[in-house]
Parts: C-alpha cells; structure tokens; sequence
C-alpha cells in the first residue's frame, strides 16, 4: 500500500483556505458551548476522507479513549509537510481540523515555532490537548512536531 | 456501630462538600462513582484529626502517639473485619487496593501451580482480575480458562460444570461487573467450586459500594475491595482471605512489620495478618477508611439500595427518549451502572460534551477490553450511581444526552 499522491494531501482546505484566522473570527461570533461544538462537529466532518487502508497500526497515534490515525507526505520542492488525519470520534476530528489549520501545509521550521498551546488557549480548547486528557490530541501533536524534526 | 438513621438525601449531600460546586458554569453531576466514589465530610475529618493528633508509626510501641496511631489504624481492622463479616481478625490483610490485593494472592497462589492446572476467569473481569492471572500462568505453565456471558451480560450458568474438572485449581470472579452492573450469584459459584476442590478469589471492587457482603455467607477463600470506591480514601485495599489459605500463602514482600526476627542465617515472618504488611503501611488511609465504614452504618442500608435501585429504574425509564441510545448490560440482578452507546457518536464524544454541561461520566474500553470485544464496540459510556446521586441528576443526564444527539443529526 503506497500513501495517497501529494496531490490528495494538498486538496485539504485545513492550513491553506483555512485558516487560524477564520476559526479565532468564527469562535468569537459562537457564544455558548453548544455552538462551539456544534461547529468543531461541523469542522469534523469536513475533514477530507481518509484513506481506509492507511488505517493501520504504523499510522496509529496511541491516545486512551478514541482511535486516531495520521499520515504525511513532504513537498519535496518547499519541503512544506502536508498531514491527514482520521479518528472514529468526531470531536477529536473537529480539533484534529484546528490543529490541522495550524499545523498543516507548513515547513519543518514553521512547525517548531509554532505555539499551539496559546492558540488552542484563545479558542478556550486548551483543556483538550492538556497532559491529563487521554483523548490523543497531545500524542497527535507531539507525533506532527517528531515528524517536522525529521524533515 | 452507631443507630441508624432514614435516609434522607438532603442531610446526606450536605456531608459531601465537593458536590456542591459548578462545572463549566453548571452545577456539578457526578456519575462516576464506580471510578472513584466521593468521600463525606466524616472521611476528610478522621484524616485530618488523625494527622492533627495522633500521627506516628505503628507497632513501635515506645511512646504514646505511636500507641494512639496503632490503636486507631488496628481499630480500622476490625472495623472491616465486622463489616464484611471475617471470623478473624487476622483475615483482613491492607493492601493498596484491589489490583495489589489480587496480584498479592495470585502471587502467592501460583507457587503452588503445575503446568497445565486451570484458572478460571470471566469474560467480564477488570483487567486487574484477568493480567495478575496471565502472569502467573506464564511462570507457571497454568492455562487460563475464560467463563462466558450471554448479552445480556450475565454468566453463562450452565458452563460452570463444564468447566470445572480436576486440573482447576483457581476460579477468579468479579462480584459486581464494573461495565456491565451485574451482580453475580457468588454464593452458588462458590458452592460449585469448592464442591470441586477450587480456590474461589472474588473480586467484589464494584460490589461494597452498594450492598452488604457476608464473607461467611459467601464461603470464598478470597474477596478482595477497594477503599477508595466505598467512599474512603485512596491508597488502601483489602485483601480477605479464610485464616488457613492465609497460612497457606508464602508473603508477598520483604521488609519490615512482615518479619519475627531477621538474621543473615535465616528470616522467620510474622504471624498473620502482618506476614502480608511489609513496611510502614497506609495509616491515615486506614483511618479514614474506617470512618466511611461507620458513616455507611449510619444509613439504612435498605432505603440506600431503594434509592439507589429508584434512580436505576427512572435512567432506564428514560432511555427511550434518547434516539439510538443503546445499552450494554441488561442483566436481571444489577447495581446502578448504565453502560450505553449513542448510534453516531464515540462514547468520547458523549463524554466530552457532557462534561460541557458539568456532568461527569466515564468513557472507553473501562479497563474491560476483553469485554468491548465480546461486544464489538471501541468502548462505552458509564454512568454510574451512587447513593448521594438524585433524581435530578439523572433527569440532567438524559436532557444532556437528548441535547447530545440533536447535536449530532
């Protein structure tokens, strides 16, 4: 099984059409946390589909209660890293699309200066990647920082 | 203990501080209980009076606070002993809780295993009922023998005969399923395999905290709890075990207070229980274990298990109201605990958005995964109840969940 053409990466709207930008502007319009949700549920299930054969232990990001799978190709003339990301519940999926929008479609160098914490703190998320929520999102975000490192 | 008293709701929540508090803006409902069940007011003070007043070590004997000390952390000892009803004293062994107490006996069950013996489990046991026996097969060459449930999520009755015969040695069960709610017929499955020769370990973690165990009654060789699930501290377990499968059992650690007389030509251990208590042990856990022991005999322990049966049936009234709500574990005989799976949703999906309403539920495979395989789901939500849980906070539970749904659709 071969990864998906960086084509497929790149037609992800996350990082690129989307940006942090847009999701900050759109938090500041929802006021309650059903409206919060509703839209990172939105977000989830735009995420571009995933491919089912990629789904496989050496892509498995190991969290506690949901099951999440990353992949990633590199530009190999920008050297811009371009991620996809799946996970069977659809709220992980919502902040996998935030931390895509940050994350995504960037360069090694852009990666590590990111501060992905401040920003999912302006969001009010920040309990989600937190060290004692075993939902993954941490292990995801650790794994895309070993893979900038890498490349 | 002291007279008991009605229950009465209103008088109970107010000994339970931490429930009186908002989460995420809203007012607290705690359904976690079978994780860790709050502590009352009674529990923190004994704690706080012990570390106040009468701190020191125990057993030393040289000075009155390690007196005081010893007498309180001893007192709790017997406290447990009446309260599960061990005919000795020196058949309740402290432990750090029902994992250590089940690899304590596994432990030293497994010096006595030959290759090829049987060891019964179900296949709703916690994995703390399940690994300690794996490894101790894996030294030993012993085989692991699973005991099969039907869907309602009760033991398959019927199989128990098959599958005792003369390799069994071992039949390890829970008391309480910690998924599921189901309440097993131990006394009768005790019967059965002692009938044929087998050590009976019961794992009764999920049942303390809901209704009065008799050891006596049961007649296992073993039964093991949790303190901090019965309302008390963390830190601290029990191991019961009949006075002669005790003696029976080599110690499980090295140190002090588990020794007679210690030279480099040979150690002789004490006598029991300290043979199991190797160090200093969990005095102030003990301390306020025994106070939530006594704060429990204080209620009338049937109207409990009526109000707590009260809240299960109007949670189970209300299910239908939720569409595509599913439950696991709809056994006859259960405590209150309502495993459930939303169709669309991860249970961590329910229980984040849950939390958002400042309700507390439990999510995943609940340390049970030979368990979610059986029913071929990722994992479950939990709600479970306990005594200071009211009506409201189940009415909460469903509207959450009813907003939940919509969210999805």
């Amino acid at each position: 099984m071969s990864l998906p053409a960086l084509n497929e990466f790149k037609a992800s709207p996350f990082g690129t059409e989307t940006t942090v930008a847009d999701i900050l502007e759109t938090f500041e319009f929802l006021d309650d946390w059903e409206e919060r949700y509703s839209y990172i549920i939105d977000l989830g299930k735009s995420l571009p589909a995933f491919p089912e054969s990629e789904k496989q232990e050496k892509n498995y990001v190991h969290g506690c209660q949901s099951q999440v799978w990353l992949i990633h190709q590199v530009d190999p003339d920008d050297g811009k890293i371009y991620l996809m990301i799946d996970s069977d519940a659809i709220i992980v999926k919502g902040l996998a699309a935030v931390v895509l929008t940050i994350l995504n479609a960037k360069t090694s160098a852009e990666i590590m200066a990111t501060d992905i914490e401040s920003l999912f703190d302006k969001l009010d998320l920040i309990r989600h990647i937190s060290a004692t929520r075993g939902n993954g999102l941490r292990a995801m975000i650790e794994l895309i920082k070993a893979i900038a490192a890498e490349n | 203990m002291s007279t008991t008293t009605a229950f009465d709701i209103d008088s109970i929540r107010s000994d339970f501080d931490i429930l009186d508090q908002n989460i995420n803006g809203k007012p607290l409902v705690y359904l976690d209980s079978a994780a860790s069940a709050q502590k009352p007011n009674q529990v923190l003070d004994a704690i706080n009076h012990y570390y106040r007043h009468d701190n020191a070590n125990v057993h030393r004997g040289a000075h009155t606070l390690g007196d005081r000390a010893t007498a309180d952390f001893e007192s709790a000892r017997d406290c447990v002993r009446e309260y599960i009803n061990a005919a000795s004293r020196k058949e309740i062994i402290w432990t750090k809780g029902t994992t250590e107490a089940i690899n304590l006996i596994a432990n030293g069950l497994s010096q006595s295993l030959a290759p090829g013996d049987e060891i019964i489990v179900s296949r709703m046991e916690h994995h703390a009922n399940i690994v300690p026996w794996q490894m101790a097969a894996e030294r030993t060459g012993a085989v692991i023998r699973v005991w099969d449930i039907n869907a309602a999520g009760e033991l398959c009755l019927d199989q128990l005969q098959d599958l005792l015969n003369e390799k069994t040695k071992i039949l390890a069960i829970t008391h309480v399923s910690n998924v599921l709610g189901t309440i097993n017929p131990v006394k009768d499955i005790v019967k059965q395999a002692k009938a044929a020769g087998v050590i009976s370990v019961i794992d009764g973690a999920q049942a303390v905290p809901h209704f009065q165990v008799d050891v006596q009654a049961l007649d296992c060789d073993f039964y093991v709890f949790s303190s901090h699930k019965l309302f008390g501290p963390t830190g601290i377990g029990v191991v019961y075990g009949k006075e002669k499968r005790l003696e029976a059992l080599p110690p499980y650690q090295g140190g002090g207070e588990m020794i007679e007389r210690v030279s480099f030509e040979g150690t002789t251990y004490n006598e029991l229980p300290y043979k199991f208590e190797a160090g200093t042990p969990a005095i102030s856990e003990a301390v306020g274990l025994k106070a939530a022991i006594e704060y429990l005999g204080n209620i009338d322990r049937a109207a409990m298990e009526a109000h707590e049966q009260g809240l299960y049936q109007l949670a189970l009234a209300r299910v239908s109201e939720v569409p595509g709500m599913r439950l696991i574990g709809t056994a006859q005989h259960k405590v209150p605990v309502m495993s459930f799976l939303i169709e669309g949703l991860h249970p961590s999906d329910i229980g984040t958005l849950l939390d958002q309403q400042g309700i507390a539920i439990r999510t995943g495979h609940h340390c049970a995964m030979p368990l979610m395989q059986h029913y071929d789901v990722p994992g479950t939500a939990r709600a479970s109840f306990a005594f200071y849980n009211t009506e409201a906070d189940v009415n909460r539970l469903f509207d959450g969940l009813i907003k939940i749904q919509k969210m999805f659709v």
